[in-house]
């Protein structure tokens, strides 16, 4: 594995929209060949040795390549994007689409991220050690394709409407959650270990979500049906199990309806 | 204004019977003239395919429900926006592309003339402002009038003059081309939570059925003589079984005779077939009737057609069929949007995947190729995709590789993943068909041209004509190694010329042209009682007065070609 590391020397007035920083792009060319890589800032487009000073080469393949971020990434958008393998580290905190639309590979994003990570994730693996943003692992604007894919782990808090429109894949928050979780999810799985607020599960189809803590609004299309054991990252714990949302149309399997299940520990 | 000559091209003319011979094309003022001074601008078309411009009979490209598609779906630009390059403004959308971009992929593919194929009247101004903004192609637009209630009440006491002054009036203010009807009567029901599926449900309150609205327009239509004739979508769109209310409608148009001065012979066109010919009673035992269908077509020479071809892409369905659309959501979940439209009509919109591995998809895609090479008369049979209802007009390239090549018919049946199901649904595993360019110019320029009543004008190459020319990067000496090739070659042009301006030059635009909207003045007899009527329906049921109505004036129409007719 070759690491090409880029430290933020200039950073951007407005926001820089970087989505050549993936090991994909990256792969088979040199420090000098990516630092001429186009980014754009404002209706500007420009180079990203503009704004970052890149060293090291970068492997044959995405696999064999990995990019660390380094410096203040705040006001940098789209690290990792449509990333298919390789590793992508950034030692800050960046702003939007982190890992948007990653098919494989890892991200660690040691700060924070803004809104709209993992959007549409395929696959791989993204982990944000500070808090998470909103609409985390949903569809794009418009879209009803949301994650599909992979795993998601939030150490610190996320923000409003993740797990929008999920399809599958995992997500774990360790912190709270805001409002919205799993709207119009038809599959996947979103463990929250903190506290959820409201509007968990609303039209939700399919799908399984895991609240550790409070739910300050159960949505009324929740039905409780009894308590379950279950274990969960080696943590065995009673849940209460609700099925919903009953509002929502449901498919049905061998005359079973098939329901989303909401888990909310005693 | 330039002189061109396009020298050496293999010519397919239609209009002038020339199939594939090496000849020149002269261009001067914008038109095909037979000789040209030695100051002409050569272009060499040696080994090319020369052809005039293409014209896009049916396609959904301006208007409030198109815009709708673009509102709701921003998904549908998603990593497809190009940006300001050259000519060229931005642009972006896929199914649903921006008006500029949707002049452009039309410029690039050889296509000169395009007609929006549903314009809702109210909304007329919306309309053509997005023609206006569509650059190089010319356009008109369809009215819509089968579930208008003029028209239905006029219709229902038989009143065929009062129909057809009530349409001259309604196309001379909305500066429209055409009577197009969509789901006539089912629309209208819709507005009362019902639909009509058959040409004798009658459409609740105005107790009139779809078969006495279409019989009636089509009387009206050929009254008024206009260049284009009726222009229908059926009743019952979409549904197993659908193709006998088809041929219901299609009777209706038995015993008319064209009456126009324009050349066209026909006095019904029935759009996007391939919708319109399923058979079975449910999705499970959905089969193809397009054999019933074409058959029909075939031997009634007062009917063309366009096939609708399904291109198995991500796309959005748009239509005045308010009820279809509502059906639709509920078969596939993703999001609808209605409009209704007062007095006059109504739409729906919803995103659809026309997924290979989806028996019905793979089926449809069947149907459309079998009615497009089982008809007889090419110039009768026309390549459309109902942009962008059964997939995005940007596809036509691969709809002509797929009709000029059974080997690559042939391989996208087996990459479909219930091949079987096609086979045993469809007859497409019998035909063996390959369309030649000849048939193809019939099928997408001097047929649409004839049906449109612009024979005169284009789709095709006489001298006189209008000098819209395509120059295909095709060689037909020599054989098609890779069907692809066809589809690469048909989808950017070497040279198109618009009206005797270079539009596009290696399938980059190079001029915006001086692209014009074309409208039909038609004259009738002064009616005071339908003028009356107009009146009276403004102060009583519109929203807005009469003076906001019209679609006048250099902001809306700027480059106007008024085509006049004399019914009076």
């Amino acid at each position: 594995m070759e690491t090409v590391t880029i430290t933020m020397k200039n950073p951007p007035a407005l926001y820089l929209e970087a989505d050549n920083v993936s090991p994909d792009v990256f792969a088979g060319k040199t420090a000098a060949q990516i630092a001429e890589l186009h980014v754009h800032e404002g209706n500007t487009t420009s180079t990203l040795g503009k704004y970052f000073d890149v060293s090291g080469n970068a492997g044959a393949t995405a696999a064999e390549t990995k990019i660390v971020v380094k410096g203040d990434a705040k006001k940098v958008k789209y690290l990792g994007m449509k990333m298919s393998a390789g590793e992508l580290v950034v030692e800050g905190s960046m702003d939007q689409y982190a890992g948007a639309w990653m098919k494989g590979g890892k991200m660690l994003v040691k700060g924070n991220v803004d809104a709209f990570a993992a959007t549409a994730m395929k696959g791989g693996e993204l982990t944000i050690e500070g808090n998470a943003g909103n609409y985390l692992g949903a569809a794009y604007r418009g879209d009803w394709r949301g994650m599909s894919n992979g795993k998601i782990l939030v150490k610190g808090n996320a923000g409003s409407d993740i797990g929008m429109y999920m399809l599958g894949g995992e997500m774990v928050i360790n912190g709270n959650a805001d409002v919205h979780v799993c709207t119009h999810a038809e599959g996947g799985k979103v463990i929250i270990k903190g506290n959820a607020k409201s509007k968990v599960g609303g039209q939700m189809v399919e799908g399984t979500i895991v609240v550790f803590g409070s739910i300050d609004t159960m949505m009324p299309g929740f039905k409780p049906v009894g308590e379950t054991e279950m274990e969960i990252d080696g943590v065995k714990a009673k849940f209460a199990h609700y099925i919903g949302d009953t509002g929502e149309r449901h498919k049905k399997k061998k005359g079973q309806i098939i329901y989303g299940n909401l888990y909310q520990k005693i | 204004m330039s002189e061109y000559i396009i020298r050496n091209g293999h010519v397919f003319d239609p209009v002038q019977g020339i199939k594939g011979d090496q000849a020149d094309v002269a261009i001067k003022d914008g038109k095909i003239v037979d000789k040209i001074g030695s100051g002409a601008k050569v272009i060499d078309a040696k080994g090319k395919t020369v052809m005039a411009g293409a014209v896009e009979i049916h396609a959904h490209i301006a208007g409030p429900k198109v815009n709708m598609g673009r509102i709701y779906r921003p998904e549908d630009k998603l990593f497809t926006c190009t940006p300001t390059k050259g000519m060229e403004r931005m642009g972006g959308g896929n199914s649903i592309p921006t008006t500029f971009k949707t002049g452009y992929e039309y410029a690039k593919m050889g296509y000169t003339t395009a007609m929006e194929a549903a314009m809702p009247p109210l909304f007329s101004r919306h309309v053509h402002e997005e023609i206006r903004d569509t650059p190089i192609i010319d356009e008109g637009a369809f009215p819509v009038f089968g579930n208008n209630w003029f028209v239905l009440e006029y219709l229902k006491n038989k009143e065929v003059e009062n129909t057809a002054a009530y349409i001259a009036w309604l196309i001379r203010v909305t500066k429209g081309f055409a009577v197009k009807v969509v789901n006539p009567g089912g629309t209208e029901a819709w507005a009362w939570g019902l639909n009509c599926l058959s040409v004798n449900d009658p459409v609740p309150y105005f107790d009139i059925t779809p078969a006495e609205i279409v019989a009636g327009l089509i009387e009206a239509n050929e009254y008024l003589g206009l260049p284009h004739s009726l222009h229908i979508h059926p009743n019952n769109l979409g549904n197993p079984g659908c193709y006998e209310t088809t041929l219901d409608t299609l009777k209706l148009a038995e015993g008319f005779k064209a009456k126009s001065k324009f050349g066209r012979e026909q006095v019904m066109h029935l759009t996007h077939a391939q919708f319109h010919s399923y058979g079975g009673t449910n999705w499970g035992d959905f089969e193809s009737k397009a054999k019933e269908v074409t058959d029909y077509v075939n031997k009634n020479k007062n009917i063309t057609i366009d096939i609708g071809q399904v291109t198995l892409d991500e796309t959005t369905t748009m239509t005045a069929d308010g009820p279809f659309e509502h059906h639709l959501t509920g078969l596939n979940n993703l999001k609808w949007a209605n409009i209704d439209v007062e007095l006059e009509t109504g739409s729906g919109v919803v995103p659809y995947i026309y997924s290979p591995n989806i028996s019905v998809c793979a089926i449809q895609w069947a149907i459309g190729q079998e009615i497009a090479l089982m008809s007889k008369d090419p110039m009768r049979c026309y390549i459309t995709t109902d942009h962008p209802n059964a997939g995005p007009f940007t596809r036509y390239p691969r709809v002509i590789k797929w009709l000029m090549s059974a080997k690559a018919r042939e391989a996208q049946v087996n990459a479909f993943k219930h091949k079987d199901k096609v086979l045993s649904q469809t007859s497409i595993g019998t035909l063996d068909r390959e369309i030649s360019l000849y048939e193809l110019a019939q099928m997408t320029r001097a047929g649409p041209a004839k049906s449109l009543g612009l024979a005169s004008m284009c789709g095709g190459l006489k001298p006189g004509m209008d000098a819209d020319v395509a120059v295909y990067n095709f060689n037909p000496d020599k054989p098609v190694a890779n069907p692809d090739d066809i589809e690469k070659a048909f989808s950017r042009c070497a040279h198109v010329f618009k009206s005797g301006v270079e539009v596009v030059t290696n399938g980059e635009i190079v001029s915006n042209g001086h692209k014009r909207t074309l409208w039909v003045n038609a004259k009738v007899k002064d009616n005071p009682q339908v003028m009356r009527d107009i009146n009276e329906k403004f102060l009583k049921y519109y929203s807005m007065t009469q003076a906001n109505y019209e679609a006048l004036g250099h902001h809306f129409v700027p480059n106007p070609y008024t085509i006049e007719v004399d019914a009076s």
